[in-house]
C-alpha cells in the first residue's frame, strides 16, 4: 500500500487542475466540495499508506517511489521521488488532516466570497506543495515544495487585495522568506558539493564522512531557511501580519502545516546536525527559546485576537526548535502534531467569533460571549486548555516532553523555557476570558443581562454537535452575534477531540505507550537524545509544568475576570508594539537601507546614464529637448565605455610582463 | 562521397589550386545561406512583385525561413554526430554544435519575431518589408558569430548583427525615440567595434594569426615571453563584447534603445543579439584564450557581479516596463557572465542553456509587452499593468509565467537556467561569486514581484472605475499573437519541468567546440 504515496501530493494537484479549468463555472459550492474532496481522497490514501508502512517491520519502513527523472544529465541527477517513511507519512496524515477539516470550515467561511472557488484553488494548491516539501526525497523537491508553500501563502494572504494592508502583509512574507530561501538555496548547493548528490538517504548515508566544519555549515543555512519559514527570531516579522490574510488560512498556512516546514526540515536532517559541531543544535535551542519568550511576551499585550494567536504561534515554534536543540526531535515532532490541532482549534475558532461579531478582531470589544456561542466557546476552551499545558489535554503531553528534554539538557534553559509556559497559560487565559467571559464591551447600548460574570455552565454547554443559531432576545440592536453554520462547527468539534486526545500518541507513562518515539525510530537515526535523569524526576517536573500553567491562569483570571490587579501591569506598551523590533527594521530598511538603493539608482541614471529622463520622462520630453539631451547622453555613455576600457586596460597591462 | 573522393586533390598543382579556391562545405552552410538568400530573396520578391502578395506574405515568409533554419540546424547537428566536428572556408566557419546551437536558437527566436512583428506593423502604420530583411540578415551576422573561427570572420559577422540591428531600432522613423534610440545605438556600437578591431590586432601581433585554432594552439605552448601586446589585445576585445552583450559599465545605451526601438525588435535584441554576443565570447574567450583564463577570468568576475547588481537595482527602480526589462536583461547578462567566469564545459553548456531559456522568455514578455502597449506603444508604464489580471487572466497568467522564470522560480526554464549557472560557478570553485549570484537573484526577484503586484491588483483601486479607466485596458490580441506567447510560455514551462533535454542538448553543443581548420 506504501507504493500508492505518489497518490498523496497527487490528488490535491488534480483538485487545483480541475478548479483552475473549470473553476469559475462549478461557482459555490461546488468548487469548494471538490476542493475539499480531492484533500480528503489524499487523507485517506495517507492513512493507507500508513497502515502500509505499519504492516512491515520497523527498520524496512522507509519505501522510496521515483515518479520520474527530473534532472537526469550530468553530474546532477535529481529524481521527481516520494519517500514514505515515519516521519514523512507523519507530517502528511496531519497536514492533509487538517487541510481537509480547514477545507470544510472554508465552505462556511468563504460563503458569498466574490472569488470563492479561486480561494479553494489556491487552498488545494497549497496542499500540493506542503506535500511535496514534506514527501520529496531530495532536497530540491522539498525546496520546490518550500517555494510552493511561500508563493501560495502569498496569494492567500494577499487574497483580499483591494485591502492595501493585505498586499503590503503579503509583500512583507514575501521578502521575509527569501531571505530565509537564500539560505536553502546556499545549503543545497553546499550538501551537492560536499556530498555530490540531494537524495536524503544517500546524504545521510554519508552524513558521518564529511568534515564536522561542512555540517556545521549546512546545517547553519538550513536553520537559516528554517527560521524564515518557521518564523524564528529573528525573522519572525512577516507572521503577524500575515493575519491580514482570510482566517482559515490562518489556520492552514501560518499555524498548522507551512511555518511547521521549518521544524520538518531540521528534524528530517538530524543526521547532519548529529555530525555538526556541538554549538550548532545548542544555538538552535537558544534561537527557539529566545523566540519563544519574545513572542509570549509580546502576545500578552495584544488585543486583536488573532495577533495573540500568532504570537502565540511563533512562540510555540520556539519551543519545537529548542526541542530540536536538545535532541528531543519526538517532542519536536508530538508538539507539532498537537499543535497542530489545537492551534487550529484556536485560529478558526476565533473565525467563527470574527465572524459572528462582523469582522470585529479587537478583544477589547468582546467579551461575554461564551452564552452566545455555545459551541464555538467550548471548543475554544478545549484548546485554551490544551496550550496551556492542563492534563490531560494534548498540549500538556507534548510540552512535557520538550521540558523534559530542556532539563536534561541544561536546567537554565529548562527554566526559562517553563517561564514561557506560564506565559502561555497567562495570555491565552486573558484571550479568553476577554473574549467569551466578562461584561459586554460590544453593541450600542448596555443590555439588561450584559453583567453576566460567571456564566452558567449548564446553560452554555447545551448540545455542542448541533449547529445553534442562538439569538438570545434583549440584543443590543447593532451586533447579533450568532453561532456559525455547521459546516464551520463541523471542524471546530472534531479538532476540539483531537485537541483534547491526541496525547495518547506518546504518553510517558511506560516504555510501551511511547507509540510516537517508536513509529519515528526509523527517520532519527538514534540521534535522539536519551533522558539521563530517573523517572522520579520526570513526575517532579511534570508537576512544576502543571503549576506554572495554573499559575498563569490564575494570574489572568485575578487581573481580567476579577481585576483584582490592574491590566496595565502587563499589557506594558513595548510589548504590544512587539518590542519595536518590526519599527526597528522599518527604520533601518526605509532609512539607511533605501538610501544605498536610490543612491546606487541614482548613481546608474545620473552619473553612468547621464539622463534626467526619470518614469517615463524621455516620451514626454519635448524634440527640442530631447536633442539637447541627446548629444549629452550619447557623450556621457561613450565616456562610461572609454572609462571602463581604461580601467580593463589598466588591468591587463598591470598582469602584463614586458 | 564519391564525388568527393574524385575532387580529392593529388599533385602539386591541384595544392595550389586549394589554396586558391577553398574547398566549401555546401551542406553544413545551409543555415546560413538559407537566412542570407531568405533576407536577399524577399527583398527581391517585395521590389518586383509586393503588390500582388497578401500582406501577411513577408511575415509568413520570415518565419518560414526562420523555422527553416531550426530545421536545417537540426539536421546539421545530426550530420556532425555522423561526420564528426569539422571546419570550412579555409577553415574559418566552424561546423560544430556549439554554433548549430546558436544558430537553432536564432532561428527560432526569427519565426517568433517575424510573427509578432506583422501585427505591430499593421496596428503601428510602418510601411515597407525592410523590418523583416533586417531581421534575417541581423541573425545570419549573429550565426557567422558564433561559428567564426577566425578573428576576422568573427567581426564580419558581429558588423552585419550590429548594422542591420541599428537599422532595426531605427525602424520606426515616424517616432522621435526610435531615432535616437538607432542613432544611440549606431554611434556606441561604432565605438565599441573599434575597441574591438583594435585588440583584434593586438592578438594578431602577439600571436601572429587570427585563427582561433591557431591561437589556442600558441597560447597552450606558452611560448610567449612578453604577454604585453595580448593582455591588451584581451581588454580591448572584451570592452568590444561586454558592449554587445550589455554589461556594466558598457550598457548605458540599453534602457534608452529598449525603451526607444519597436517593441518586437526589442524582443529580438533581447534574445538574437544577446545570444549572439555570448557565443562570440564564449567561442574565442573560452574556446582559444581559455589557457590564459586566470588572466581573463578575474575581470569577468567584476563585471558578472558590477552587471548584476548595477541591472537588479536599477531595474527596481524603473517605471516603464520596457525601461525595468532592459535593465533586467542587463542582470540577466551578469548572470551568463558567472557561467563564462567559470570557464569550463560546464560553464558553456549552462551559459547555452540560460540563454537559450532566456531568449524564448525575452520573446514572450516583449510580445506581452508589446501587446498590452496597444497603438503607439503608449501603455508601458507600470502603472498600466494595474488590474490587468482581473481583465485579461490568460495574458496575465502568461506575462506572470515569464516573469517568475526570470525570477527564477522552480519549475520554470529560468529556475534550471540560474541553478546550473551557479553549479559551474560552485564547480569551478568560484564560492563568492555562487553566493553573491544568489543573493542577486533574491534582489532581482523584486523586480518581478513589483510588476506582478502591480497586475494582480484591482486596476480601480484609485477611484479610476470610470470607463476611460475601463478603454485604457482595452487590449485586442490577433491569432498570431497569442500563438508567439503561448510557444514561448509553454516552452518555459516545459523545460521547467524537463530541463534534461536542453541541458543535454547545451551539453553536446561544447563537446565539439573544434578550433581545428
Amino acid at each position: 500500500m506504501e507504493s500508492l504515496v505518489w497518490l498523496i501530493p497527487l490528488l490535491p494537484l488534480a483538485g487545483f487542475a480541475l478548479l483552475l479549468l473549470g473553476g469559475r463555472s462549478l461557482g459555490e459550492p461546488n468548487a469548494g466540495k471538490l476542493a475539499t474532496a480531492a484533500t480528503g481522497a489524499s487523507f485517506a490514501v495517507s492513512v493507507l499508506v500508513f497502515v502500509g508502512l505499519l504492516l512491515l517491520d520497523s527498520h524496512d519502513r522507509s519505501f522510496t517511489f521515483t515518479l520520474f527523472s527530473w534532472v537526469p544529465s550530468g553530474s546532477l541527477s535529481v529524481d521527481v521521488g516520494f519517500l514514505a517513511d515515519p516521519l514523512s507519512i507523519t507530517m502528511a496524515l496531519f497536514v492533509t488532516g487538517v487541510s481537509t477539516l480547514i477545507h470544510i470550515y472554508s465552505l462556511g467561511y468563504m460563503h458569498g466570497d466574490r472569488d470563492f472557488s479561486k480561494f479553494f484553488l489556491y487552498l488545494n494548491l497549497f496542499v500540493f506543495s506542503m506535500l511535496i516539501l514534506v514527501l520529496g526525497d531530495n532536497m530540491l523537491l522539498t525546496f520546490l515544495g518550500w517555494e510552493g508553500v511561500g508563493a501560495c501563502s502569498y496569494f492567500l494572504i494577499a487574497f483580499w487585495f483591494e485591502d492595501e494592508a493585505n498586499a503590503t502583509a503579503g509583500k512583507k512574507a514575501f521578502v521575509t522568506n527569501r531571505v530565509g530561501d537564500f539560505g536553502f538555496m546556499t545549503a543545497i548547493f553546499w550538501t551537492f558539493f560536499a556530498f555530490g548528490t540531494l537524495n536524503y538517504s544517500e546524504i545521510f548515508a554519508d552524513a558521518g564522512s564529511v568534515s564536522t566544519t561542512t555540517a556545521s555549515a549546512i546545517v547553519l543555512l538550513l536553520c537559516l531557511g528554517a527560521a524564515g519559514k518557521s518564523a524564528q527570531f529573528p525573522l519572525y516579522v512577516w507572521l503577524p501580519d500575515a493575519m491580514a490574510g482570510p482566517t482559515p488560512v490562518s489556520a492552514l498556512i501560518h499555524a498548522a502545516t507551512m511555518v511547521t516546514g521549518g521544524v520538518y526540515l531540521l528534524v528530517r536532517v538530524n543526521p547532519l546536525l548529529a555530525a555538526a559541531d556541538s554549538w550548532v543544535p545548542e544555538m538552535i535551542a537558544w534561537v527557539g527559546l529566545a523566540t519563544a519568550i519574545i513572542a509570549a511576551l509580546a502576545a500578552v499585550a495584544q488585543m486583536d485576537i488573532k495577533k495573540v494567536l500568532a504570537y502565540s504561534t511563533i512562540s510555540q515554534l520556539g519551543f519545537m526548535f529548542v526541542a530540536i536543540g536538545v535532541g528531543a526531535y519526538t517532542a519536536a515532532v508530538f508538539h507539532m502534531v498537537t499543535h497542530a490541532f489545537f492551534k487550529a482549534l484556536l485560529f478558526l475558532g476565533s473565525g467563527s467569533v470574527i465572524h459572528a461579531m462582523d469582522g470585529e478582531q479587537n478583544m477589547s470589544r468582546y467579551g461575554g460571549l461564551a452564552r452566545l456561542l455555545p459551541v464555538t466557546s467550548i471548543t475554544f476552551g478545549v484548546g485554551w486548555l490544551a496550550i496551556a499545558g492542563v492534563p490531560p489535554f494534548s498540549g500538556f503531553w507534548s510540552k512535557d516532553e520538550i521540558l523534559a528534554g530542556a532539563w536534561n539538557h541544561n536546567r537554565l534553559l529548562w527554566a526559562l523555557l517553563l517561564f514561557a509556559a506560564a506565559l502561555t497559560a497567562f495570555y491565552m487565559s486573558r484571550a479568553v476570558i476577554m473574549t467569551f467571559f466578562g461584561e459586554r464591551r460590544w453593541g450600542a447600548g448596555t443590555a439588561d443581562d450584559s453583567t453576566a460574570h460567571h456564566p452558567d455552565e449548564s446553560q452554555t454547554a447545551h448540545s455542542p454537535g448541533a449547529s445553534a443559531h442562538v439569538h438570545p432576545h434583549n440584543e443590543p440592536p447593532a451586533l447579533h452575534p450568532h453561532e456559525s453554520p455547521p459546516t464551520m462547527l463541523l471542524p471546530l468539534v472534531s479538532l476540539a477531540l483531537l485537541a483534547a486526545v491526541a496525547g495518547v500518541i506518546n504518553l510517558p507513562f511506560v516504555k510501551d505507550t511511547h507509540f510516537l518515539e517508536k513509529w519515528l525510530e526509523p527517520s532519527l537515526f538514534h540521534n535522539e537524545a536519551s533522558l539521563n535523569f530517573a523517572g522520579g524526576t520526570k513526575w517532579v517536573l511534570a508537576g512544576v509544568a502543571i503549576v506554572a500553567g495554573l499559575v498563569g491562569i490564575w494570574l489572568a483570571v485575578s487581573i481580567y475576570l476579577r481585576k483584582s490587579m490592574p491590566a496595565s501591569m502587563v499589557e506594558r506598551d513595548f510589548f504590544a508594539r512587539a518590542w519595536r523590533y518590526d519599527e526597528a527594521i522599518s527604520a533601518v530598511a526605509g532609512g539607511p537601507g533605501r538610501k544605498a538603493f536610490s543612491a546606487l539608482a541614482f548613481f546608474d541614471h545620473k552619473v553612468i546614464d547621464g539622463a534626467v529622463n526619470m518614469v517615463g520622462g524621455a516620451v514626454q520630453v519635448s524634440a527640442k529637448q530631447l536633442r539637447r539631451l541627446q548629444t549629452g547622453m550619447v557623450r556621457s555613455y561613450a565616456l562610461g565605455i572609454a572609462l571602463g576600457a581604461v580601467v580593463l586596460l589598466v588591468y591587463f597591462i598591470s598582469r602584463a610582463s614586458f | 562521397m564519391t564525388t568527393a573522393a574524385v575532387l580529392q586533390p593529388t599533385g602539386v598543382l591541384a595544392q595550389t589550386f586549394v589554396e586558391a579556391t577553398p574547398s566549401v562545405n555546401w551542406v553544413a552552410l545551409i543555415p546560413y545561406l538559407v537566412l542570407i538568400g531568405g533576407g536577399l530573396m524577399l527583398l527581391t520578391i517585395m521590389s518586383l512583385a509586393g503588390r500582388w502578395l497578401p500582406g501577411w506574405f513577408s511575415s509568413g515568409y520570415t518565419a518560414l525561413v526562420g523555422v527553416g533554419t531550426l530545421g536545417s540546424a537540426i539536421g546539421i547537428w545530426v550530420y556532425i554526430g555522423e561526420e564528426g566536428p569539422s571546419a570550412t572556408l579555409s577553415g574559418v566557419v566552424g561546423i560544430d554544435r556549439f554554433s548549430v546551437f546558436v544558430i537553432a536558437v536564432l532561428g527560432a527566436v526569427v519565426a517568433l519575431v517575424a510573427t509578432l512583428a506583422h501585427d505591430y506593423i499593421r496596428r503601428e502604420n510602418l510601411w515597407g518589408n525592410e523590418i523583416y530583411v533586417l531581421l534575417m540578415l541581423s541573425a545570419a551576422g549573429g550565426a557567422i558569430m558564433a561559428s567564426a573561427n577566425d578573428l576576422i570572420v568573427l567581426f564580419l559577422g558581429l558588423e552585419v548583427l550590429s548594422i542591420a540591428a541599428y537599422v532595426l531600432a531605427a525602424i520606426y522613423l515616424r517616432r522621435a525615440a526610435s531615432l535616437e534610440a538607432g542613432m544611440k545605438y549606431f554611434v556606441l556600437g561604432a565605438f565599441s567595434s573599434a575597441f574591438l578591431l583594435y585588440g583584434i590586432a593586438l592578438i594578431y601581433g602577439a600571436t601572429g594569426s587570427t585563427k582561433l585554432a591557431s591561437i589556442a594552439e600558441f597560447l597552450e605552448a606558452g611560448s610567449l615571453a612578453e604577454d604585453g601586446l595580448l593582455l591588451g589585445g584581451f581588454a580591448l576585445m572584451l570592452v568590444g563584447m561586454f558592449f554587445k552583450v550589455a554589461a556594466v559599465p558598457f550598457h548605458a545605451w540599453t534602457p534608452d534603445v529598449y525603451q526607444g526601438a519597436p517593441t518586437p525588435v526589442v524582443g529580438y535584441m533581447a534574445a538574437g543579439v544577446k545570444i549572439a554576443g555570448f557565443a562570440a565570447l564564449l567561442r574565442v574567450f573560452v574556446g582559444a584564450f581559455g589557457s590564459y583564463g586566470s588572466d581573463w577570468q578575474p575581470i569577468v568576475y567584476a563585471i558578472a557581479i558590477v552587471t548584476m547588481l548595477v541591472g537588479s537595482v536599477a531595474a527596481i527602480a524603473q517605471g516603464d516596463v520596457k525601461r525595468m526589462l532592459a535593465y533586467s536583461s542587463i542582470s540577466h547578462a551578469g548572470f551568463v557572465l558567472v557561467a563564462v567566469e567559470a570557464n569550463t564545459a560546464d560553464g558553456t553548456a549552462a551559459a547555452l542553456f540560460y540563454l537559450a531559456a532566456y531568449a524564448m522568455i525575452a520573446v514572450g514578455s516583449f510580445a506581452v509587452v508589446s501587446v498590452v502597449a496597444g497603438a503607439g506603444d503608449a501603455r508601458t508604464s507600470i502603472e498600466d499593468y494595474r488590474g490587468l489580471a482581473s481583465r485579461h487572466p490568460v495574458l496575465s497568467a502568461m506575462l506572470m509565467v515569464m516573469l517568475l522564470a526570470q525570477a527564477g522560480v522552480p519549475f520554470t526554464s529560468g529556475f534550471f537556467a540560474k541553478f546550473f549557472v551557479i553549479s559551474a560557478a560552485v564547480d569551478a570553485r568560484s564560492y563568492w561569486l555562487a553566493i553573491t549570484a544568489m543573493v542577486l537573484a533574491v534582489v532581482a526577484a523584486f523586480i518581478y514581484l513589483r510588476l506582478l503586484v502591480a497586475m494582480y491588483l484591482p486596476g480601480d483601486a484609485q477611484g479610476e472605475n470610470t470607463s476611460p479607466a475601463e478603454a485604457k485596458l482595452n487590449i485586442t490580441t490577433t491569432s498570431r499573437e497569442r500563438l508567439v506567447i503561448a510557444a514561448c510560455a509553454s516552452f518555459t514551462v516545459a523545460f521547467g519541468i524537463m530541463p534534461g533535454v536542453l541541458h543535454e542538448l547545451a551539453g553536446d553543443a561544447i563537446t565539439n567546440l573544434t578550433l581545428s581548420p
